[in-house]
């Protein structure tokens, strides 16, 4: 199941017009494969490309370079994808970082999660709408009495839920799940967590999961890729990445992760990377499934092949 | 400005600010929301201290009640605030105009909704600036705005002065937020998540620089977050709050180390550090309780697995543990039954 690959992006690029003359990468030759059933987790800084590769991913920016293939569909091709619409748009969903403006205040709980079918003409399975809406409520922890509230009723956590809960009504195999946990406390960010591990282990969803928490991520995926300026800088198995972080930017924000302990907190020291070294470097692969951009010119800090 | 000098004289000799049994409550349609409940602490010069718990506890409310920055439909109803040894419980807003800015000041949450997008970076920590030191040449102003922000590590001051806060990153942009803050170079710095928009390095980076204008400057501060792991970097000391109640507060390694309230174990126990290898996070059961009609006894209670009889009849009072290290927990009681602390924290 594990080797079964669901998503293959190759050499993704993106760029944005600013001006006429002004072109910013947003995401720089990025390639990576995410295998069904596992959670790929994708961090990085603000600003690095994480949410555009996941928009890329979602159809909602069209690539400048590259392909991205979905299954055995080549989701960039318009043709292609025009064919396959209907599927494309129900098996994968996204799940937004900000629940308060991804979801329409104007519109009770119930309707909102079952908005995608009646865009889709999909027939509940479970009889009426409503029903399908509870279902997909109970699923997520949720009490049938919030079907009838408006999301201003509800908490940031129990936002995010409802929110969970209209990405699954479509029944997807695939979920992108865009800093779901940035704006929630840390006892309501466990929950969600716990929520996506169960979903993952008991139901087989596939995750793509970008955060910019470590910490959660460590807890969370199976593979994490790292990414700094638009590139893909390391890509490994989470224990392995956590373990021997290759590239110094992993290393830079593995030490920026908090601990919990104040003294071994005060004495920890901060890294910090300037991007050197990063025009003139290759992907390699150090480990059977560990990558890194590692520049062939120097020797290339803590590098251990 | 009388009232102002006569504090900055005793600075020197007393705790800098000494908050006694205060309550604040939010009148609403619903009815009265308790957010505040008999909340004491103190503040000695220099000092950080912490203030962690869930959103909704209150904690940004205890900041803005001792800034006097309560919408109006909120009202102190009991208690005192004092600053160096002078009660500011009844000021006047022209009294706290005086105060706010030189003996306090803030650091919002969000660097970008607190900064006007349409007037260049310079210009707004001028601003700041010219408010306090009415008496300033234009020159003098433009001396002191380099200088701000080069103490909260902007490089290139010069050309970044004219720059707008878009053209800034987001910790650049929480940079700035603190050179407004410390214009007036106050004694109290109020600082509410102010590292919540931001990314983990960023994050670590303007930490450290709170941590570093504090001993620069000798600035006492207040921290407010809801990650008890961010705090651990910076806190002297730490305050737990749960439903308007302080539930415990120590040094940072008593709280750390040595938590007694369930409360703090809960918190401690959901970061995923304390999870690994395990197969599900630990989350605290139930729903923080509304404040419109907050329980009885202990707040907590109906979400404490600890729980004993009394807790749900009987709020608990401040137990001491050690000098510094209090918690308002019945299990600290010399009746209660011995248990043995859950908390992953390392312990030394």
């Amino acid at each position: 199941m594990k080797n079964e690959v669901l998503i293959d992006v190759r050499h993704l690029t993106h760029m944005f017009q600013l001006t006429k003359k002004i072109k910013v990468r947003a995401v720089d030759d990025v390639s990576f494969q995410i295998y069904k059933g596992e959670i790929f987790g994708l961090v990085g800084e603000s600003g690095s490309g994480k949410s555009t590769v996941a928009r890329c991913l979602m159809d909602i920016y069209q690539p400048t370079k590259g392909e991205i293939w979905y299954k055995d569909v080549n989701v960039c091709d318009k043709k292609e994808a025009r064919k396959n619409k209907k599927m494309l748009q129900t098996r994968r969903q996204m799940i937004f970082q900000d629940s308060a403006s991804s979801l329409n205040q104007k519109m009770q709980v119930a309707d909102i999660i079952t908005e995608p079918l009646k865009i889709q003409h999909i027939t509940p399975i479970r009889g009426s709408l409503r029903k399908e809406a509870a279902f997909q409520m109970e699923y997520v922890g949720l009490d049938e009495s919030f079907l009838d509230r408006y999301p201003s009723e509800l908490s940031g956590g129990q936002r995010q839920r409802v929110a969970i809960a209209r990405s699954l009504s479509m029944e997807p195999e695939f979920l992108v799940a865009d800093e779901p946990i940035a704006s929630l406390d840390v006892s309501i960010q466990a929950q969600i967590v716990n929520l996506f591990r169960h979903l993952q282990e008991e139901h087989g969803f596939t995750f793509l999961f970008i955060a910019h928490d470590l910490a959660m991520v460590e807890y969370l995926c199976d593979r994490v890729g790292v990414m700094y300026q638009g590139r893909l800088v390391e890509l490994a198995d989470t224990e392995e990445l956590f373990a021997n972080p290759v590239h110094p930017y992993t290393q830079t924000l593995l030490s920026a992760i908090p601990v919990p302990d104040p003294i071994r907190e005060r004495k920890r020291v901060l890294r910090t990377f300037d991007g050197e070294g990063l025009e003139n470097s290759e992907w390699t692969e150090i480990t059977p499934g560990h990558f890194a951009l590692l520049s062939h010119t120097g020797s290339g800090k803590g590098v251990q092949p | 400005m009388p009232l102002f000098r006569t504090i900055r004289k005793r600075t020197e000799m007393e705790q800098l600010l000494e908050v006694k049994n205060l309550s604040v409550s939010i009148d609403s349609p619903a009815g009265e929301v308790q957010a505040v409940r008999d909340v004491s602490f103190s503040l000695k010069k220099g000092e950080v201290l912490a203030i962690v718990g869930e959103s909704g506890c209150g904690k940004s409310m205890l900041c803005k009640s001792i800034m006097k920055l309560l919408p109006p439909s909120a009202r102190i109803k009991n208690g005192s605030i004092s600053v160096c040894g002078q009660d500011i419980t009844c000021s006047r807003e022209k009294e706290m105009q005086t105060l706010r800015g030189k003996v306090f000041s803030m650091i919002f949450q969000d660097p970008l909704t607190a900064l006007n997008p349409t007037i260049k970076i310079g210009k707004q920590i001028a601003e700041a600036v010219l408010v306090h030191h009415k008496t300033y040449t234009r020159d003098e102003v433009y001396q002191k705005v380099l200088e701000l922000m080069e103490l909260v590590g902007i490089s290139h001051p010069k050309e970044r002065y004219h720059q707008y806060p878009w053209q800034f990153s987001g910790g650049m942009r929480q940079r700035c937020v603190m050179a407004i803050a410390l214009a007036a170079d106050p004694d109290i710095l109020f600082a509410d998540e102010p590292t919540t928009a931001l990314d983990v390095t960023i994050q670590a980076q303007i930490l450290d620089l709170l941590r570093e204008i504090q001993r620069k400057l000798g600035t006492a501060t207040i921290l407010v977050s809801h990650d008890l792991g961010v705090v651990a970097r910076v806190a002297d000391r730490v305050a737990v709050m749960y439903a308007g109640k302080i539930v415990e507060i120590g040094t940072a390694e008593e709280v750390y180390y040595d938590p007694r309230h369930p409360y703090t174990w809960g918190l401690m126990k959901s970061l995923p550090a304390f999870a690994k290898g395990k197969e599900s996070l630990y989350t605290i059961p139930g729903m923080p309780p509304t404040l419109i009609h907050p329980p009885k006894g202990d707040a907590y209670a109906s979400r404490n697995e600890y729980a004993l009889n009394i807790d749900y009849e009987e709020m608990p009072p401040m137990f001491q543990i050690t000098d510094t290290h209090y918690a308002a927990t019945w299990l600290l009681d010399p009746r209660a039954p011995q248990i043995e602390t859950p908390t992953g924290g390392r312990k030394l």
